[in-house]
């Protein structure tokens, strides 16, 4: 309890931006819901087509219409300019305004709807004009059910923009993914208590205002208004002060991995004098993106991925040659610098138990071959699907017994509990180690490596002193190393440590620090 | 048989039709939804200082008619004057703050206090009226002045009504313009209020223009009754008039309702007194 009372406590940057993204995107909703339910309550068709429109964005998950805004905003670039930003803050914003819009827009339009005929005649029959008919009484009578609708949007709104994360942009989602990744409850916790609290907050002060408007009663809605106000504000200001353009942002992905490195590049940054943030749990595809349109400055990533998803290629040059192709390719597409490999592959590699292959004396993929069709091969779900399976079986005419997927924590249980013979287990990870497996040599080559590199946005490319801080770090990290350090945050006995902790020891284990 | 304003009501006892200054004028008003025709062809004057019923049965076309002089319709053919101009050619608001209207529905303001319904009107004009003012209304209407800081529902259906007409009042209307204004009402309340109506009217040198559909209504109150039927004025008459079995078949449909219910009642009452 005490630890999620720590964290909470360094939550302050997360929650500052997680209140002003939410109160943004709140605000955005109603600068567009309101107008939109006045010319509905005039015109039967805008209401049908708003109302019809709102609910379709409502059926859209909020991760993917996050995600939608990535290609919209890169699309909208040809006119805009390439300044627009397509990730962080405005594509966060626009989603979850979007997805504001439509309990706003429906209580608005109901209310409209309900009001009483007879006061409306009445309206037009002391010789209100329109415009004096809706500020004197078709919105004072319609505001409590407005608020209502607010009150709904800001509780959506605020559990939805914990999901913001994922498109790079700082939230009460951060604990929340990076706590997912590694197993750290207390991270999770933290942040659901933070976001859960945050949204009891806003309803039970936009309650006060909605009851203030209902009675009639100025004091109440000033008051609950002022709560509001102080609590944006707040949050606003403290953002204002802790922005700082010379921090350099570290992204990770969503794995224990991305995590330690994060920290290993951020400490060392650090000692160097740099003043760092991290952008956790970030999409894979979203990483790339952002590190190009430099809205972050550093990234790790790892060859074979880079080399599917960025270049688009499905051959297989070998490592080196790959990877000179991608150093090349990203100064001149990207302006994105590859400062270099860290020693380590994080590819996919056929494990056995070490037992097991001794019994059956099988060291590489060569000697799987004959044997194959007596066993099981487990993998992660989408495995199967993967070039780099194919790959396999095409250059070793592998043909197994049977094939089973698994989520990868039962993938590793499998072969304990026989479920599986091989599996298609991450090179890099410290459960290959734990379990105490034997790593199948690929002799000819036909797994593509997944070297990890430390990438650099065109914003500090050229910043002799950051380069030459990580510099050291090139080819100083071994897979052991890293599969002890993934293990370390991994684990779930009493020897489980934080990223940062796992990054110090890292650290000092590729004697980088004392 | 007299009407208790019409003893000494203006324009009482001659020929309705044009005498005097016309307030409002009908010039061959038509309305038509669709094809469905609500009003076809009105044409007739409303004088200054004139009490007008306006009677008929249901879907008669009254209330439609009623409601093109404050532009709440508008006619599909013909015009309506009001004091010599094209309603439709004048500032709508303007217009309205210069009628009176009270209808069935009331509409009072449920958000505002009962001072702000009554002051709204003169507010919108930008010429507010002073809390005085606005006791002097409630009094006219026999309310007490405490009640301008009430909510509107914490008034009954006829307390209601009473505000609505202080409201129709409060910009000293040229003309005032009532919907079945008693149509909710409970029967005493009912009366009462009409003849505060006729009363203020009097007092107030008001022109009232009233749609009801109770002909004994129209015959207590007004000084001019038009029936209406079918969307066409087929009757035209002074009260006195009506009752002596002018005004032809419609028009003397309407009055035998009251009339034999008097009637029942008068032969109840002597057996009653016979027993």
């Amino acid at each position: 309890m005490n630890e999620i009372g720590e964290i909470l406590l360094g939550l302050g940057d997360k929650f500052a931006a997680h209140v002003v993204l939410a109160a943004s995107a709140i605000a955005l909703g109603l600068v567009v819901a309101l107008p939109l339910a006045v010319w509905a309550s005039r015109s039967q068709t805008v209401a049908r087509l708003s109302l019809g429109f709102a609910s379709l964005v409502q059926t859209i998950p909020a991760l993917a219409l996050l995600a939608l805004f990535f290609p919209i905003l890169l699309s909208l670039r040809a006119v805009f300019g390439e300044d627009l930003p397509t990730l962080g803050f405005l594509p966060a914003l626009l989603a979850l305004a979007l997805y504001a819009l439509l309990p706003i827009l429906r209580n608005a339009v109901t209310a409209q709807a309900n009001l009483d005929p007879g006061v409306l005649e009445a309206a037009d029959g002391v010789g209100m004009t329109g415009w004096q008919k809706l500020r004197l009484v078709e919105a004072p009578l319609s505001a409590p059910f407005i608020m209502a609708g607010i009150r709904t949007a800001s509780v959506w709104t605020i559990g939805a923009a914990t999901l913001a994360t994922t498109i790079g942009q700082p939230s009460l989602g951060d604990p929340i993914f990076a706590g997912l990744q590694t197993q750290n409850w207390a991270l999770v916790l933290a942040g659901c208590i933070a976001s859960a609290g945050l949204a009891m907050v806003a309803d039970a002060l936009l309650s006060v205002v909605e009851r203030g408007f209902a009675n009639r009663n100025r004091l109440m809605y000033g008051i609950g208004a002022l709560g509001v106000a102080l609590g944006v504000g707040s949050a606003l200001a403290y953002q204002m002060g802790g922005e700082d353009e010379d921090t350099i942002v570290i992204a990770s992905k969503t794995f224990s991995e991305q995590y330690i490195l994060a920290r290993l590049i951020g400490d060392r940054l650090k000692e160097a004098g740099y003043e760092v943030s991290y952008r956790d749990g970030l999409g894979s595809a979203v990483v790339h993106n952002a590190l190009a349109s430099s809205s972050i400055d550093i990234s790790i990533d790892y060859t074979g991925t880079i080399w599917t998803n960025q270049l688009k290629r499905e051959d297989n040059p070998g490592r080196e040659a790959m990877y000179s192709r991608i150093v090349e390719w990203e100064r001149e597409e990207n302006d994105i610098r590859v400062l270099g490999r860290l020693g380590f592959e994080n590819a996919y590699a056929f494990a056995m138990l070490e037992g097991r292959a001794q019994q059956l004396g099988v060291t590489s993929l060569v000697d799987l071959a004959p044997i194959a069709p007596q066993l099981t091969v487990g993998g992660d779900p989408e495995f199967f699907e993967r070039p780099d399976w194919e790959a396999v079986v095409d250059t070793y005419g592998l043909q197994f017994e049977e094939e089973r997927s698994f989520s990868p924590t039962f993938m590793y249980n499998s072969l304990r509990s026989g479920a599986a013979d091989v599996i298609g287990a991450y090179s890099s990870d410290g459960r290959i180690l734990a379990e105490r497996l034997t790593i199948l040599d690929d002799p000819l080559e036909a797994l593509p490596s997944y070297d990890a590199m430390i990438m650099l946005a065109p914003s500090v490319a050229g910043d002799k002193k950051l380069t030459r801080t990580l510099e050291p770090l090139i080819g100083a990290i071994d897979v052991e190393d890293m599969r002890r350090a993934n293990f370390s945050v991994d684990r779930e006995d009493e020897q489980k440590v934080s990223p940062d902790v796992a990054a110090e020891r890292l650290s000092e284990q590729i004697g980088l620090s004392d | 048989m007299n009407a208790p304003g019409n003893s000494d009501g203006q324009g009482n006892g001659t020929a309705p039709a044009s005498e005097g200054e016309p307030i409002v004028a009908f010039e061959n008003v038509e309305r038509r939804y669709d094809d469905v025709v609500a009003v076809g062809g009105v044409d007739c004057r409303v004088e200054k200082g004139s009490f007008v019923a306006l009677v008929g049965a249901s879907g008669s076309g009254k209330s439609t008619l009623l409601k093109t002089v404050n532009t709440l319709v508008t006619p599909s053919a013909g015009r309506v004057l009001f004091a010599g101009e094209d309603v439709t050619q004048m500032q709508q608001a303007r217009l309205r703050r210069r009628i009176g209207y009270v209808f069935q529905g009331i509409g009072l303001f449920p958000h505002l206090r009962v001072g702000e319904n009554i002051a709204i009107g003169p507010r919108l004009a930008a010429e507010p009226i002073a809390d005085e003012r606005i006791a002097e209304l409630l009094e006219l209407v026999e309310l007490d002045p405490a009640m301008a800081d009430r909510m509107p529902d914490e008034l009954s259906g006829g307390q209601r009504q009473r505000v609505g007409v202080a409201r129709a009042l409060a910009g000293d209307p040229e003309l005032l313009l009532m919907d079945e204004p008693f149509g909710a009402l409970d029967p005493i309340t009912r009366d009462a209020l009409g003849e505060k109506v006729r009363e203020l009217h009097d007092r107030l040198g008001l022109t009232t223009v009233m749609v009801t559909h109770d002909m004994a209504e129209a015959l207590l109150l007004a000084d001019r009754v038009l029936v209406m039927d079918g969307g066409a004025v087929v009757a035209d008459e002074h009260p006195r008039a009506l009752l002596s079995g002018a005004g032809g078949d419609t028009a003397q449909g309407l009055v035998s309702v009251p009339r034999r219910q008097a009637e029942k009642l008068a032969v109840l009452e002597e057996s009653r007194a016979a027993e």
